[in-house]
């Protein structure tokens, strides 16, 4: 480079940033764009033929794919739904019991409920499943002690009360998550805020209602985001507990498991990477307007009760 | 005033609620560590006693140690941790300090390319990839599964640490740049010591998942000399249906490796999700 341009090219900006970016774009970027690109295609005679839209009409026309896809589509909002309705208060509810100023134990308590988010799915779902087995007492013993016995069935072996029953496995593994979330946001609240709000005797319950609950609104926000991209790519603990036919019956079939099926195969099903595309897809499509929903919609409102 | 924030009934409450969950958090994880140190016998009967002298048995762990080949999948777990997690803080640091450092064209379209990842997983274009694996002949070795990881870590990694790096002062820099310092000593030998406390949080942020994960060791490398420990376990576990000691055995020695790394990083975890880190 003899031809001095206005200023030396910075070959070191390049340098640092060149290693993050080729891996990111060859392994994880370039295969999204190629699995939705697949997604238009079809194996005619092993031969990759454009098709359009066809694998989507499929998707949701041929009874053979659509009952499956609206099935996993159903449960997989089922589970989002339990999730948002029992792990978030009770994270929410937690994070405001610890955040309280004089509580003692307090690291021990955090330290404690966070066991479970940081053991592996294979762990969580086999421990439960064990748990809830009939054939060991475990669950039924413990509904003994306080005299409710007569509640327990083999919930993960009944189609009724299997999805449910996972969901709450699974909320009962994360809760974690939003309790350290929304613990941060309740402890960056200003004292004079606090003070203020006693002064004009706001205090107890109504000050948690009133003063913080608006302020971490834009925490709550966020695990909301997480939890949904978190619970419409999920498959390891289904697939542990339940096996890739996510039985009793499809009843806890979730589009990871259901992607899973399509696109490697099981038992008699032949995979097929096109469908699996396709499905993949859809899932894109589902998290990228949950995503924008939140970018859109939610935070915009929210940014205004920041400090 | 003072009565209504610290009246002795309210901070029992808040105990009692505290103690509850965290005894629903540990109850499951104990339950199966308790038993997989008794008999059979004992296991059924009496579920929620502590093995005696009578019931203790380690039959279970003899049954997984002679059968299972843990030992090399807890190797290969560590691997790909291990490499895959120094590739993430190395490249994420650079190109973090990269886009927190340099004013360039291109800047703030380069962080959202880069920040894309964090919202959309990588799960997503497991076809492709199983694919590109294919063609390029890495499936069913642990370098398909680092470079993965390592591009499933980069978008928060990279996210978290430039929000650090822009906290590093200029002054410090601009000395360095003054004594004749090349931009890449500046980096290695100035700004990386002073983030450390930011990248042991992006590691354990980093480690979890990577150590966790079963979708692509289950699709990219399930061969028997490739199998990670998650992976072996399933498997395990799978064949062991009815061998209840072989299972809570296996589940103990699943759960202890992970909750002694936990309790000894728990502070540092904590700290970095309590500092904002992931704001």
């Amino acid at each position: 480079m003899t031809t001095a341009p206005k200023r030396a090219i910075r070959w070191h900006i390049g340098v640092f940033l060149a290693p993050a970016v080729l891996i990111y774009t060859a392994i994880m970027i370039l295969p999204l764009v190629g699995t939705l690109q697949l997604a238009l295609f079809k194996a005619v005679n092993q031969v990759q033929t454009f098709v359009g839209l066809d694998n989507f009409r499929t998707l949701f026309g041929d009874p053979n794919w659509s009952v499956g896809f609206w099935n996993a589509l159903r449960n997989n909002t089922w589970f989002f739904v339990i999730h948002m309705l029992v792990q978030n208060p009770i994270g929410v509810m937690l994070a405001a019991l610890l955040s309280s100023p004089k509580l003692r134990f307090s690291a021990f308590y955090r330290t404690a409920i966070f066991v479970p988010t940081v053991l592996s799915f294979v762990i969580v779902g086999f421990a439960w499943k064990l748990i809830l087995s009939p054939l060991w007492g475990v669950a039924p013993n413990l509904l003994d002690l306080v005299g409710l016995k007569f509640l327990f069935s083999p919930w993960l072996g009944k189609e009724s009360s299997a999805l449910i029953a996972l969901s709450l496995v699974s909320v009962w593994q994360f809760v974690g998550i939003p309790m350290m979330l929304i613990y941060a946001a309740l402890l960056s609240i200003p004292d004079e805020v606090i003070e203020a709000a006693e002064c004009d005797g706001v205090t107890g319950m109504a000050q948690f209602w009133k003063i913080k609950l608006p302020l971490i609104l834009p925490a709550i926000g966020i695990i909301s985001i997480l939890t949904f991209v978190g619970n419409f790519n999920a498959f390891d603990l289904i697939y542990t507990a339940q096996g890739a036919l996510a039985g009793p019956n499809y009843s806890t079939d979730i589009l990871g498991t259901f992607l899973y099926r399509a696109f490697f195969g099981f038992q008699l099903q032949i995979g097929d990477p096109n469908m699996g595309a396709a499905i993949a897809t859809m899932m894109f499509l589902i998290i990228l307007a949950g995503v924008c929903v939140y970018l859109f919609l939610v935070q915009t409102r929210l940014r205004r009760y920041q400090f | 005033m003072s009565k209504a924030t610290a009246s002795p009934a309210r901070s029992i409450a808040a105990h009692g609620i505290l103690i509850l969950y965290t005894v629903i958090a540990l109850f499951p994880v104990l339950i199966v560590v308790v038993n997989s140190f008794k008999s059979r016998t004992a296991i059924f009967r009496q579920p929620l006693m502590p093995p005696t002298v009578s019931t203790f048995d380690l039959v279970g762990y003899e049954t997984v140690l002679k059968q299972g080949d843990f030992l090399h999948y807890f190797q290969n777990s560590l691997i790909v941790t291990v490499v895959s997690l120094f590739l993430v803080l190395l490249f994420g640091a650079m190109a973090a300090f990269s886009l927190s450092e340099y004013r360039f064209r291109g800047n703030s379209l380069m962080g959202l390319y880069l920040a894309l990842g964090i919202m959309i997983p990588i799960r997503l274009a497991t076809v492709a990839i199983l694919q590109l694996m294919v063609a390029s002949g890495l499936v069913n070795t642990l370098t398909s599964l680092i470079l993965v990881y390592t591009a499933q870590g980069l978008p928060l990694a990279i996210f978290i640490l430039s929000e650090f790096m822009k906290g590093v002062s200029d002054d410090l820099k601009n000395a360095g740049r003054i004594d004749g310092l090349s931009e890449y000593t500046i980096f290695f030998r100035l700004v990386l010591p002073l983030v450390r406390p930011a990248m042991a949080t992006v590691a354990v942020f980093t480690m979890i998942p990577i150590w966790n994960d079963l979708w692509f060791p289950l699709i990219l490398a399930p061969s028997e000399s490739t199998k990670t420990v998650t992976l072996g376990a399933q498997l395990f576990l799978g064949q062991f249906v009815t061998n209840w000691n072989a299972i809570l055995a296996a589940l103990s020695l699943a759960i202890l490796p992970v909750l002694i790394l936990y309790i000894a990083f728990s502070r540092q975890l904590i700290r970095g999700i309590t500092s904002g880190a992931v704001k």
